[in-house]
């Protein structure tokens, strides 16, 4: 590849970076030193791809979505169905992916932060697996939000630390599992779930989500006879976009939409879209785009979609920002509903509330294209999970 | 010219004496209280003070310094309200360094050079950012130092004999010492292997070593003043801020008794 990011100190232009207290940075060396050397190793490799294939149910379909194609008159529309995978998100590529590292480096704990409850419910089924001690970190608010999501971490064996400071939600589930790893550094293993965090975690995420997109470019050459037009994926943390986009970024001719929660509006200050209307700073370990006040203080954020509901998002896709390469964007939580309804009513597929998001800017990309153009979405997890928060927002009530 | 914390420490080792560096979170309970808290602190027998800029998302530090950012944080204290009470405590105090403890992100927010310039004029010495690790700092560094600021770092039960000299040459003011693995106000202090890792730090430094995280009383406060050059107390601190946050006329004389108690807990250790 042309594009070489990060950079051997874990940046991504000016963004990324180390920036935590000190006790990590040894950890975060070793980690480092162990994944260079086993990203190329066979047996690692082996490992990783079997478990992908076997136990994950890789690969996920590229799925030719005709109706919506049909209703919204004019590209082609191609789901890229990770919502198949086993736990039914993408997020479990990623945590087999560290759960493997946690085992080759012997760690015998393994640690976790999770907002929705989809990356929890990943490590505590990798942890279930591979036998390792498994703790979730989870903002009270959103123990409230994803009971089902706790459950199943519970069914799995999993200990839910519900988080009680700041606000209570996936940014302060974050800062608990760093004192926790800070804590208890020798025996435990920090799975963080998408590609923000101190280097080396953006670049190791990243290169474990990357399946999705080279599985795209094999995919589409059978199906289409070539690469697609344009990808669309949401952006939190930005795992699922990453994981789409990087094995494209060489192809110029691929345009690459990454999409943020507008919540009610970025006119307003109830959103999660960083990228759209925050600014550069540093959060997390890493230099990004957050939102943060005049004082440099965190904001809390808005989304319907707890998975999105994150005041910063990976260095790498400030970089792509900055770059031009990938243009972000966001939509706004009513927008994010309908096509949660449409996706349903059309296809047959309750996509996640954060998988909405992309279906939402693609149905706005589709008729300025011609049908002659194919445009893959990410749809990066089911609905399942959502279906509590959909039918409160509805009035109706479910025993 | 030698700075305030050189000057300082430099003293204190004349008089075979260790420095009390007591911790407190700027604008904890309230604004209003910070330097009046700040006098009590020098009058209970502090050496160096260390004021917290309150972080929203402080993710070194363990629940009551999380909480006393909160409490910061509700009143609005932001890093310019800070220097100016760090200007208000000088002008009845210009002999007590006052290192500025915190995250990057306020002070990046504030603008690095604007930060240097007005904490050199309001008369702060020091900085210590908890989330700046010695790689990043580059960028930093040389407007820091420009401004005569001491640069103080923290070293680490992780960190490894290298990196201990890389950081050790970076530093300036003294060095902090983290004594445990864990977040501000643990209570794993293991007194040997301190005093066992900071044998190792003086192969690399003639710096003054001070030691924090996890010194909950005068006992440990006094064990660990017989292998280090200072004593960080803060959780143990804000934790009496917490306690009082209703009843804030009670603070500065119990601040000042509880410091008073680690002074002597001190220079005990220092006349053994």
């Amino acid at each position: 590849m042309n594009y070489r990011y990060p950079d051997a100190r874990g940046h991504f232009g000016p963004y990324g970076g180390q920036f935590v207290s000190e006790t990590l940075m040894e950890p975060l060396r070793r980690l480092e030193a162990a994944y260079m050397r086993l990203k190329d190793d066979p047996d690692f490799l082996r490992e990783f791809d079997e478990d992908l294939r076997d136990y994950v149910g890789r690969p996920s379909p590229l799925y030719h979505a005709r109706h919506l194609t049909q209703r919204w008159g004019g590209a082609q529309i191609w789901l890229k169905r990770e919502d198949l995978n086993h736990t039914g998100a993408h997020k479990i590529n990623n945590t087999v992916g560290q759960a493997l590292l946690a085992k080759y480096l012997g760690k015998t704990r393994i640690i976790a932060e999770t907002g929705a409850g989809q990356h929890g419910v990943a490590s505590a089924t990798i942890a279930a697996r591979l036998d390792l001690k498994c703790v979730v970190y989870m903002g009270e608010e959103d123990v409230q939000r994803q009971s089902p999501n706790v459950y199943r971490m519970k069914l799995l064996g999993a200990e839910v630390v519900p988080v009680r400071s700041g606000t209570k939600t996936l940014k302060d589930a974050m800062n608990e599992a760093l004192r926790d790893w800070v804590t208890n550094v020798d025996d435990t293993f920090y799975v963080i779930g998408t590609v923000a965090g101190p280097h080396p975690y953006p670049m190791l995420v990243r290169d474990f989500q990357s399946v999705i997109g080279r599985e795209v470019i094999a995919q589409s050459r059978e199906k289409i006879g070539r690469l697609p037009d344009a990808l669309v994926a949401c952006v939190g943390g930005g795992s699922n976009a990453i994981g789409l986009f990087y094995p494209f970024i060489d192809e110029a001719g691929v345009a690459m939409y990454g999409v943020e929660a507008g919540g009610r509006g970025l006119q307003t200050s109830e959103h999660a879209a960083p990228l759209s209307a925050g600014k550069p700073g540093v959060l997390h370990g890493n230099r990004t785009y957050i939102m943060a006040d005049a004082n440099g203080q965190i904001l809390p954020t808005h989304s319907i979609s707890a998975g999105l509901d994150y005041p910063g998002v990976g260095p790498e896709h400030a970089w792509l920002k900055d770059s031009g390469r990938v243009t972000y964007t966001a939509v706004t939580d009513d927008e994010a509903l309908a096509a949660f309804h449409e996706l349903t009513r059309t296809e047959g597929i309750i996509p996640a509330l954060e998988s909405a998001h992309a279906i939402a800017y693609a149905r706005q990309l589709a008729p300025r294209l011609g049908a002659d153009r194919h445009i893959v979405v990410n749809l990066s997890g089911r609905g399942d999970k959502d279906i509590f928060t959909i039918a409160k927002l509805e009035g109706i009530q479910l025993t | 010219m030698s700075s305030r914390l050189q000057q300082t420490f430099a003293a204190l080792a004349v008089a075979r004496r260790k420095a009390l560096i007591p911790y407190i979170t700027a604008g904890d309970p309230a604004p209003e209280h910070t330097v009046a808290l700040m006098h009590a602190l020098v009058r209970g027998g502090a050496d160096v003070i260390e004021l917290g800029v309150p972080f929203s998302d402080p993710m070194a530090d363990g629940p009551v310094i999380q909480l006393a950012c909160e409490r910061a944080l509700k009143h609005g204290t932001g890093l310019a309200d800070i220097l100016d009470q760090v200007a208000e405590f000088r002008r009845d105090d210009v002999r007590t360094p006052v290192v500025l403890m915190g995250y990057l992100n306020p002070i990046e927010t504030y603008g690095v050079a604007a930060f240097a310039r007005r904490a050199r004029e309001v008369g702060v010495d020091g900085v210590l950012i908890v989330d700046l690790a010695i790689e990043e700092a580059p960028d930093y560094l040389p407007e820091l130092r420009a401004h005569g600021l001491d640069c103080i770092f923290l070293l680490a039960p992780t960190s490894p004999e290298a990196r201990i000299e890389t950081i050790a040459r970076a530093a300036s003011g003294y060095l902090y010492y983290v004594s445990l693995k864990g977040v501000t106000g643990a209570s794993s202090l293991d007194v040997a292997s301190v005093a066992e890792k900071l044998a190792m730090i003086r192969r690399h430094t003639a710096l003054p070593l001070a030691v924090g995280f996890g010194i909950r009383n005068a006992a440990a406060a006094r064990a660990i003043a017989q292998v280090a050059d200072g004593v960080v107390v803060g959780s143990a601190l804000v934790a009496e801020i917490e306690r009082l946050a209703d009843q804030p006329e009670r603070i500065v004389p119990t601040l000042t008794e509880r410091l008073r108690e680690l002074r002597r807990a001190l220079d005990d250790a220092s006349s053994e």
